[in-house]
């Protein structure tokens, strides 16, 4: 398979933004691609209801490692309600494109979000 | 991008020798006859084919007649496994053995799977053998899986992917007595390791010009005196009737050059063994918790396939090709199919270790820099990407 990625995919491959672990998360998502296997921890911090900090780490390709890269970016400064709307549409329209086979890894970038929102509003809730 | 281009993956493809493209070139403008024409310009054509026809037998220890030439070894895997299935269907005569049973592997190469597969759909019946944790078929299984209705088994000689040698001549102990044919996928050992028909000895092997520095688009089929196919591609009666087709002179004249070639190189392997365990060993001293599949001593000499925990395949590619080094990967994530490779998880590796691999396979033109240059430059790779890693912190 040939590679057609976009600079901007290869550019958030080659340099992922906000790698890591955040300790004492407000909110952890933990999900794993039911296509290829992929797997992605997102960890937020959240402060009167905006998203402070972000920090992911990803088993995957290319297009999973960016996606979940250019998702930290997207949702870091963005109030927790707007941050759940995010779709994996707005994530490939971020990274220029990406190709047709790996558009699931986009979704995976989604699911970790959305997971983490969860999580984070079962806890407050509990507070 | 001024560094050298380091190409490790020969199992995919190999770059033409330039005695191959030498040999080839009269045959596109020069001595562009039909070899079927009949005036004396269209003999040369004739003639060309014919000593590539011998060149390739004799690399196998065959008989020219024993040879046709198709497009490749997927082509070659079709004519033998569809050839011997529908001449069970149809009225030939003397067929060794009527049946509609074919034995093959988990581990074959789409080329033989999907056939077969196809099979399937139109009636016949297809076991799959399983294979140990080395990728080397299980014999018990296969002797009990043959029936009165077996009428072919195919196992390739050496899987691409790891590079494993299969039992070959204790295979075809069990088609003859059984009075089975036997065919072999040889595609990945011609010219790379001894491949004389009558020591495996198989009825039908498989070979393609691309894999051992001859052209692209050019294979043959080695097909014993005396086994009954029909044809697959119809039309003249090009190669016996069984391969119909005006024969691609430069690419089969090409195939020819590549078979001599390779009776003169056989030393290379040593070469490539050396090579190849360097690379091992430099990884297994840099790199933690990296598994290699594949058979520990019978194994082809330049493939060296590892799987390393907790990173992805494709990720590791890309890595390395941003560094000029070109390798492939059976990760889901790679195939295009979004499933680990088939081979791998036969062999019983859990999923998310196949999700891992990488194939490096060594050729002609590898030198000891080139494994330096990976040595230096993989284990950097890997750090960064198990820092990625969710795995990565528990460690």
């Amino acid at each position: 398979m040939a590679l057609e990625y976009t600079d901007k995919v290869i550019e958030h491959f080659r340099n992922p933004r906000n790698v890591g672990v955040i300790e004492n998360p407000d909110g952890i998502g933990k999900v794993t691609s039911p296509i290829c296997g992929d797997i992605m921890e997102l960890y937020i911090k959240v402060k009167d209801n905006i998203i402070v900090d972000a920090k992911f780490q990803t088993f995957g390709c290319a297009a999973a490692v960016a996606s979940s890269s250019i998702l930290t970016e997207i949702i870091i400064g963005k109030p927790v309600k707007e941050a759940l709307k995010i779709t994996n549409k707005r994530i490939v329209k971020a990274l220029g494109g990406l190709p047709k086979e790996k558009l699931h890894c986009s979704v995976l970038a989604e699911d970790g979000v959305k997971s983490a929102i969860e999580d984070y509003l079962r806890k407050a809730k509990r507070r | 991008m001024n560094e050298k281009f380091i190409y490790l993956d020969h199992n995919a493809t190999t770059p033409a020798d330039l005695r191959v493209i030498e040999a080839m070139r009269p045959y596109f403008n020069e001595l562009y006859g039909n070899p079927l024409s009949l005036y004396k310009f269209a003999s040369k054509s004739r003639e060309a084919v014919e000593l590539a026809r011998e060149k390739v037998a004799k690399l196998l220890n065959a008989e020219p007649n024993e040879i046709i030439f198709t497009s490749g070894g997927t082509e070659a895997n079709n004519v033998a496994i569809k050839g011997v299935a529908h001449a069970n269907l149809t009225a030939v005569r003397q067929v060794k053995k009527r049946g509609n049973h074919i034995i093959t592997s988990k581990i074959e190469h789409p080329a033989v799977l999907k056939p077969c597969k196809w099979l399937e759909s139109q009636g016949f019946k297809v076991t799959y053998i399983s294979v140990d944790k080395y990728g080397v078929i299980d014999l018990d299984e296969l002797r009990d899986a043959i029936t009165d209705k077996t009428i072919l088994i195919s196992i390739m000689h050496a899987n691409n992917e790891v590079g494993t040698i299969e039992p070959i001549e204790e295979i075809s102990r069990l088609a003859k007595e059984h009075n089975v044919y036997f065919h072999t996928d040889a595609v990945q050992t011609v010219g790379k390791t001894s491949t004389n028909v009558d020591e495996l000895g198989v009825d039908l092997l498989s070979l393609s010009g691309h894999k051992f520095y001859g052209p692209k688009g050019v294979g043959a089929l080695y097909i014993r005196r005396g086994t009954k196919l029909v044809p697959f591609v119809h039309g003249g009666g090009h190669e016996r009737n069984l391969r119909a087709g005006t024969h691609n002179v430069p690419g089969i004249v090409g195939l020819g050059k590549a078979c001599e070639i390779a009776e003169l190189e056989r030393e290379e392997a040593k070469k490539l063994k050396r090579l190849r365990d360097k690379l091992y060993q430099g990884i297994m001293d840099k790199i933690p918790e990296v598994i290699f599949p594949g058979h520990p001593e019978n194994r082809l000499a330049g493939t060296l396939s590892i799987c390393v925990k907790y990173v992805e395949g494709e990720s590791m590619l890309i890595n390395l090709d941003f560094e000029g080094i070109a390798v492939s990967s059976g990760s889901a994530c790679a195939s295009g199919s979004l499933e680990p490779s088939h081979v791998l998880l036969a062999m019983g590796i859990p999923r998310e270790v196949a999700h891992s691999s990488l194939r490096f396979s060594l050729g002609r033109d590898n030198t000891d820099e080139d494994i330096d240059k990976v040595l230096t430059v993989f284990p950097n790779i890997v750090k960064k990407l198990r820092k990625i890693s969710p795995f990565g912190k528990h460690r």
